[in-house]
């Protein structure tokens, strides 16, 4: 189990240093210092073994994050909670800075308290945790019943919910949030593509509703196909095919095993209801062509032709196109019809920018640039060009179906409840090469 | 230097740095980085002209951005633009540029040459001294090619600056350094040393270093040096410590001059001029002097400055070892060293002892220190300087105080430190085995040393041990008694149990009539150890029961109970259940005649070389060996350090005592012997010179039969090569195969005669008359028929092992193809020494006899000591060689038991056959032989020194070899040293 958490700012100065077992000393603290964060090389690797302890380390902006341990721990399992610590500390006080890390030490030492005991993770739901540690103190207005109540809540089956929440519109918002990652040879070969997506909820619920969550998940329409064969046809080619998922602690796995259906308590307020992976039948919202031409030994010519490719009433938000540099770059010429484009000598790249652009339109950047003959005999390597953008639809294709809520004790139904959903599309890794 | 003016301070390169500075992330400075990168690639375009001010200030940030850590591949033409500025600091930044970065396959080269050449010549001292630091800073070859013809132009041109002549001086010797071969020797040298004598002493210091450098390749060029140091030396150490205004450090008169000016008299034997030397021993003498004077500073600079010269000063005395005054007096203070406050001091003071030591007139002196060096050793904080108070005492050690030391490292051993542990318990059973006085007392100190540190006793030791014990009936009884005692201790070291195991299986006889050492007692003793015992100590103690059946046949049911027993019967491992097995059977069914014939007492064993020194040389690593070796090399007239039972040479390791307890290793092998017939008679005439009528016994000796045993498919007996390879016979050019195994022993009877039988078997007998003469030689070979029927095919050949090709070069003359039996065939050998070799090259004769294909593949006695011209010398000669050949590598030495009897005559006939001349009174113990010769080769002649050290009371030599080439020198001393 997780022996101990540093906190450390970008020059290795220890911010936060909570040691649950004995058997980490206070030189682990100098080991991560030296063997990673100023380590000649870049450490790479999340763990790193020293001297028998493993440090497992995440970072946020200029901030490290190290669990310690020198026992044979769940690699999984510790940065499960790593991150969940970050959102956890992003709940309370938002960014994760040296600034902000130095303000709320108290906080931090109080919260690592709670979610880690004797090095085991514990309850770490922001929801349940905000009940009980607070920033403005307890205040003495706290009734008994209310303390026993947090005891039940905290030890009962319910952990991420209290009972007896209470909203006079009863609301939920719901979001379907993609990343599309794809890798593309010069000619339009698709070497790799995958979507990652989640859908986040946030809920605005009286009582303990049960909610039911359906998409367009394959095996779940066909099971539903059986009992009526006409709609197979038309549905069978909108159901997707999902790789994998996880869901939040709240959804009752047993059900979704037998059934495929998705139930669950929903927390109060914002969750991840669920994680996802598809790799086939991708829609990719952009193509990028890209020309490039050496003109002697001083010159290159690049053109790149970008191509919308979805419905031509949505629009793409956020484009931004990264089109590297040689190294011997001394000059670059830039024309571009629609956005603004830039060469960026600290980047070694022309970005590229377009704020809106509508589906099935092309546009397209030419440049030419000049370069510094060397002595050095190296070719140069031609990273791919890489690209941004925002779509309001979801590449892999996947559709809320339905988002049901039963609510028996209090007196609503599924209909008054006010239902949102919202489909964002990013770019995750989306590289042309060239 | 001109000082850098304010306006020339570059601001775009500070703004620059303290941006970096204030990166918060590795990502912002590459960034950073990048951004400056892309501005100074826009700057560097060709289309623009940049002034020279902008161009330092980009190629500056280049050389920064590099220094950071990143690839730089452009801005090189811009630098060597720079070059050719006539700005100080513009020029300045342009060769920091080249020697930061610009590599020697750079095409830019030639511009660089060009430019550096330009300043070389021009009259701007400050542009000369650029250019010289920037080729010793980049040293590549091609700069070496293109300026070491020039550099010592400028070295010794009267109307360079002194500061030119020294940058040169440095830059000549980093050339040098580098690649020796590219600096011309010329008239130059001899005028480099005059700049000795300069006025400037930074010029004199970098000559010193020079000239240090350079006489260790061409001590003779630069002879003149020594009296020039000498006098400069005596300036330094007699001026008063305000005359030498800038070169006084802390009240000491030019310190570091002073101990490179010592360094270089290191390289060289003791003036011969009565004055320069008398002028020397008086500088020394001073410096010892004013070691005793009050210091003059309390500052830890100045002792350290006076220390410094002082310590150079004893390795110069030391070197010299001739002044018995100056030595002891260097000894003296040292001692007072030995209890200074600083630890370094101490630690500097041991290690100088360490090589006085080892010198004849300060050995005495040394041992006065005996009961400091052991306080030292006790209670020394520092470890490092407790493991130099052990190599003194080791060094130290001799007949007198042998019992002394080796007590006190015994009791050292308890608390010393566990990295120095195996060390000691080494120099202490050697030390023990070397200066024995009586064997007990032999034993009982390896004995302790097992108990005291079981785990650090290496197998060699405890080998040794049992080896010794074996071969001396004297202490036999007295080693079954204390090793019966010490293994009444409840706990003792495995390595005891061993010992003990093999002592009592041995000699427990001796001991088996007092009661309380009665048979039974012994085996139950033995008996409660086994179980805590490894494998390998387990299987020794089986062996000892089953002597134990032979030696007590009492014990004999309780020993076949305890074999037969599961535990040993059905062992896991499988020779112990194969020994259960066979010693059970064995005792079971021989009867006691058999018994006692199989399992008789050991046999002495050979002498060999002691292998616990191998070890210890092992262990001190390469380097500190050498040392090691030093110390043992100049014994005291009277000091007796090959005592022991060191030394003969021998190719097999130690064979493991443990592994053969029944002898049948070491036991003759019963290989057939072939009983040496008359036949000699047949050829006696050819060898009217010849030493012995007799012809000589071609029996191998038991370890080399055992070792051809495990040879593989060696041609050992010419029958066993088959009848088809009849056919290939016939070709001349064939495989020489494998020499037979007498080859080796065979040849070395020819190393110090000429003529001789070399080969005889029921067949045929080879002799051979040879005579060299410088690098040439004639060897007759006459081939005897010892049969009556006729040889057909008789075809001899000779080949040349891997590049012997090129070293030697054999003409043979064609023989009849037919040896008529009963008659004899004589084949002239014309023989071209062409460089010196190490191995001979092989005889092959093939012949059919009967009807069956021979094959035989003799080594030719062609040895490199035949081309041996003797040279006489005078004594005073012969020293100076001797210490002009005195780097490791030139010296081989080798310390050995004698095989013969030590005659002198005998001795001097066979150095005489050897070749080398014998040189009377030049050794002052008239009892040592030493010789002189050179190796006369078509390519090169070696000289070559030897020195013959006879020990009559421990029948044991020392044989020293000196020549001019490493490989030569040990070549001869392993051919000499295996003739006596």
């Amino acid at each position: 189990m997780i022996g101990g958490l540093f906190i450390y700012n970008h020059k290795g100065e220890v911010l936060i240093s909570r040691v649950y077992r004995d058997d980490i000393g206070r030189n682990a603290v100098d080991a991560f210092r030296v063997n990673v964060i100023h380590a000649r090389q870049q450490v790479r690797s999340p763990v790193t073994n020293i001297a028998r302890t493993s440090f497992f380390h995440v970072k946020r902006s200029n901030i490290w994050l190290a669990a310690v341990t020198k026992q044979n721990v769940n690699a999984a399992m510790v940065f499960e909670f790593l991150y969940k610590m970050c959102d956890v500390m992003a709940a309370y006080f938002g960014k994760i800075s040296e600034e902000n890390i130095k303000n709320n030490f108290v906080l931090i030492y109080e919260l690592l308290d709670e979610i880690l005991d004797f090095g085991y993770p514990q309850n770490s739901e922001t929801g349940a945790l905000k009940t009980f540690i607070t920033q403005q103190g307890i205040k003495s207005q706290h009734t008994k019943e209310e303390q026993s109540q947090i005891t039940s809540q905290v030890t009962g089956q319910i952990g991420w919910r209290r009972e007896g929440i209470k909203y006079r519109r009863n609301e939920l918002f719901l979001d379907v949030l993609e990343s599309v990652n794809l890798l593309m040879s010069p000619q339009g070969q698709v070497l790799s593509a995958h979507v990652s997506g989640r859908v986040v909820m946030k809920s605005y619920l009286s009582g303990m509703p049960e909610c039911k969550f359906g998409m367009n998940d394959k095996i779940v329409i066909e099971k539903q196909g059986k009992g009526t064969a006409d709609e197979t046809g038309k549905s069978g080619k909108q159901s997707i095919a999902i790789d994998d998922c996880t869901f939040h602690q709240c959804v009752r796995l047993s059900k979704f095993d037998s059934e495929r259906s998705i139930s669950f308590i929903p927390p109060d307020g914002e969750f991840e209801l669920m994680r996802y992976r598809t790799t086939k039948d991708i829609i990719l919202p952009f193509r990028v062509i890209p020309l490039v031409r050496e003109v002697g030994r001083t010159k290159l010519e690049v053109k790149v032709v970008i191509k919308s490719n979805f419905k031509p009433s949505l629009l793409a938000q956020k484009i931004e196109v990264r089109i590297p540099t040689p190294l011997n770059t001394s000059g670059v010429q830039v024309i571009c019809m629609k956005g603004k484009a830039k060469y960026k000598a600290s980047e070694n790249a022309i970005v590229w920018k377009i704020k809106r652009m509508a589906g099935m339109k092309e546009s397209q950047i030419s440049a030419e640039i000049e370069l510094l003959p060397t002595n050095d005999k190296k070719k140069w390597a031609r990273p791919p060009i890489s690209m941004n953008f925002e779509v309001p639809f979801a590449p892999s294709g996947l559709k809320v179906r339905y988002l049901k809520v039963f609510e028996p004790k209090l007196n609503y139904s599924d209909h008054d409840v006010i239902k949102w959903v919202r489909y964002i599309g990013r770019s995750g890794i989306y590289e042309t090469r060239c | 230097m001109p000082a850098v003016s304010k306006g020339d301070g570059m601001r775009g390169l500070a703004v620059f740095i303290s941006d970096i500075r204030n990166c918060k992330s590795k990502e912002a400075e590459v960034k950073r980085i990048n951004k400056e990168l892309a501005n100074i690639r826009s700057k560097f375009k060709g289309d623009k002209a940049l002034d020279g001010y902008s161009k330092k200030k980009y190629v500056c940030k280049l050389l920064f951005i590099f220094l950071l850590g990143h690839d730089i591949d452009f801005g090189h033409m811009e630098a060597v633009n720079l070059l050719s500025s006539n700005k100080y600091t513009e020029k300045q930044i342009g060769y920091l540029f080249i020697s930061v970065l610009v590599n020697s396959t750079s095409e830019l080269i030639r511009l660089i040459n060009n430019g550096v050449k330009n300043d070389l010549t021009s009259r701007n001292p400050t542009f000369m001294c650029l250019a010289l630091h920037c080729i010793a800073n980049v040293g590549s070859r091609e700069m070496g090619e293109a300026f070491a013809a020039d550099i010592p132009r400028i070295l010794v041109a009267g109307d360079s600056m002194d500061s030119v002549k020294q940058s040169a001086a440095l830059c000549l010797l980093r050339l040098y350094k580098a690649s020796p071969d590219l600096v011309p020797m010329g008239e130059w040298t001899a005028r480099v040393v005059h700049l000795l004598n300069d006025q400037h002493m930074g010029v004199v210091t970098a000559a010193v270093s020079l000239i240090t450098c350079l006489c260790k390749k061409n001590p003779d060029d630069f002879k003149t040096c020594v009296s020039l140091a000498v006098s400069r030396l005596s300036r330094i150490v007699s001026s008063a410590s305000t005359d030498l205004q800038d070169y006084t450090y802390y009240f000491v008169p030019a310190p570091w001059l002073s101990v490179k000016l010592l360094r270089l008299l290191q390289c060289y034997a003791p003036p011969e001029d009565a004055a320069v030397k008398g002028r020397l021993v008086e500088c020394l003498e001073t410096v010892l002097n004013k070691a005793q004077e009050p210091p003059k500073s309390k500052k830890v600079q100045h002792s350290n400055a006076k220390n410094a010269v002082l310590f150079e000063t004893i390795s110069l005395i030391i070197h010299y070892d001739s002044e018995p005054n100056l030595l002891v007096r260097a000894c003296n203070q040292l001692g007072q060293f030995l209890q200074h406050r600083e630890t370094n001091l101490r630690y500097l003071a041991l290690e100088s002892m360490c090589t006085l030591a080892s010198s004849e007139f300060s050995h005495e002196a040394v041992k006065t220190h005996i009961d400091t060096v052991i306080n030292a050793l006790k209670t020394e904080r520092d470890v490092s300087v407790r493991q130099r108070a052990a190599d003194l005492l080791y060094a130290m050690c001799d007949r007198s105080n042998a019992k002394q030391i080796v007590s006190e490292m015994l009791r050292y051993l308890e608390t010393a430190d566990y990295a120095i542990r195996e060390e000691i318990v080494l120099k202490v059973a050697i030390l023990a085995e070397k200066y024995a006085v009586d064997y007990s007392w032999y034993v009982d100190t390896i004995l302790n040393l097992i108990r005291i540190a079981g785990d650090y006793v290496s197998e060699e030791v405890w080998y040794r041990v049992l080896q010794i014990v074996t071969n001396r009936d004297d202490v036999q009884g007295y080693a079954a008694k204390t090793v019966f005692e010490a293994l009444q201790a409840p706990a003792c070291h495995e390595n005891m149990v061993k010992v003990g195991g093999y002592i009592l299986g041995e000699f427990g006889n001796l001991i088996a009539g007092d009661p309380r050492s009665s048979p039974p007692v012994q085996f139950s003793l033995l008996h409660s150890k086994f179980h805590l015992c490894s494998v390998a100590t387990r299987a020794l103690l089986l062996s000892t029961y089953i002597k134990f059946i032979n030696l007590f046949p009492e014990t004999k049911a309780t020993i076949q109970a305890v074999l037969r027993a599961g535990s040993q019967l059905r062992n896991a491992d499988v020779e112990l259940q194969q020994r259960a097995v066979e010693y059970l059977t064995l005792s079971s069914i021989a009867s006691t005649d058999v018994l006692a014939t199989v399992l008789e007492e050991m046999p002495p064993f050979p002498e060999r070389e002691s292998s616990i020194l191998a070890k210890l040389k092992r262990k001190k690593g390469p380097g500190a060996a050498g040392t090691l070796d030093d110390g043992r090399r100049e014994p005291g007239p009277g000091g007796d350090v090959n005592g022991g039972m060191e030394p003969a040479p021998s190719s097999g390791s130690t064979p493991s005592p443990s592994a053969d307890l029944l002898g049948l290793r070491a036991a003759p092998a019963p290989t057939a012997t072939p009983a040496p017939t008359g036949a000699g008679s047949l050829l006696v005439d050819v060898f009217s010179d010849s030493p012995t009528g007799g012809p000589p016994s071609l029996g191998p000796t038991p370890e080399e039969a055992f070792l051809s045993e495990l040879e593989p498919p060696a041609p050992e007996s010419p029958m066993a090569l088959s009848a088809d390879q009849a056919p290939a016979a016939d070709t001349a050019a064939e495989d020489p195969g494998v020499p037979i195994p007498e080859a080796d022993e065979l040849l070395n009877k020819f190393v110090c005669k000429n003529n001789g039988v070399l080969f005889e078997n029921a067949l045929l007998q080879i002799g051979v008359k040879s005579e060299f003469r410088q690098n040439l030689g004639r060897m007759y070979l006459f081939y005897g028929n010892k049969t009556s029927v006729q040889f057909q095919n008789f075809c001899p050949t000779v080949s040349h092992p891997g590049d012997l090709q090129t070293q030697l070069v054999v003409q043979t003359k064609r023989v009849p193809g037919q040896v008529d039996g009963g008659a004899q065939v004589q084949q002239v050998l014309n023989i071209e020494c062409l460089r010196d070799f190490l191995t001979p090259p092989l005889l092959t004769v093939r012949f059919r006899y009967g009807g069956a294909a021979q094959a035989l593949t003799l080594k030719l006695p062609v040895t490199i000591n035949k081309f041996f011209q003797p040279t006489e010398m005078a004594a005073q000669d012969f020293f100076q060689r001797w210490k002009q050949l005195s780097l490791p590598q030139q010296e081989a030495q080798k310390i050995f038991q004698a095989n013969h009897p030590m005659d002198s005559e005998v001795t001097k006939a066979k150095l005489l056959g050897f070749g080398s001349a014998l040189l009377d009174n030049v050794d002052p113990n008239p009892e040592n032989y030493v010789g002189a010769g050179i190796v006369q080769t078509k390519a090169l002649q070696v000289g070559c020194l030897l020195r013959l050290e006879p020990n009559a009371q421990a029948q044991m030599y020392r044989l020293t070899l000196r020549t001019s080439k490493e490989s030569v020198s040990r070549h001869l001393c392993e051919l000499l040293a295996e003739q006596f």
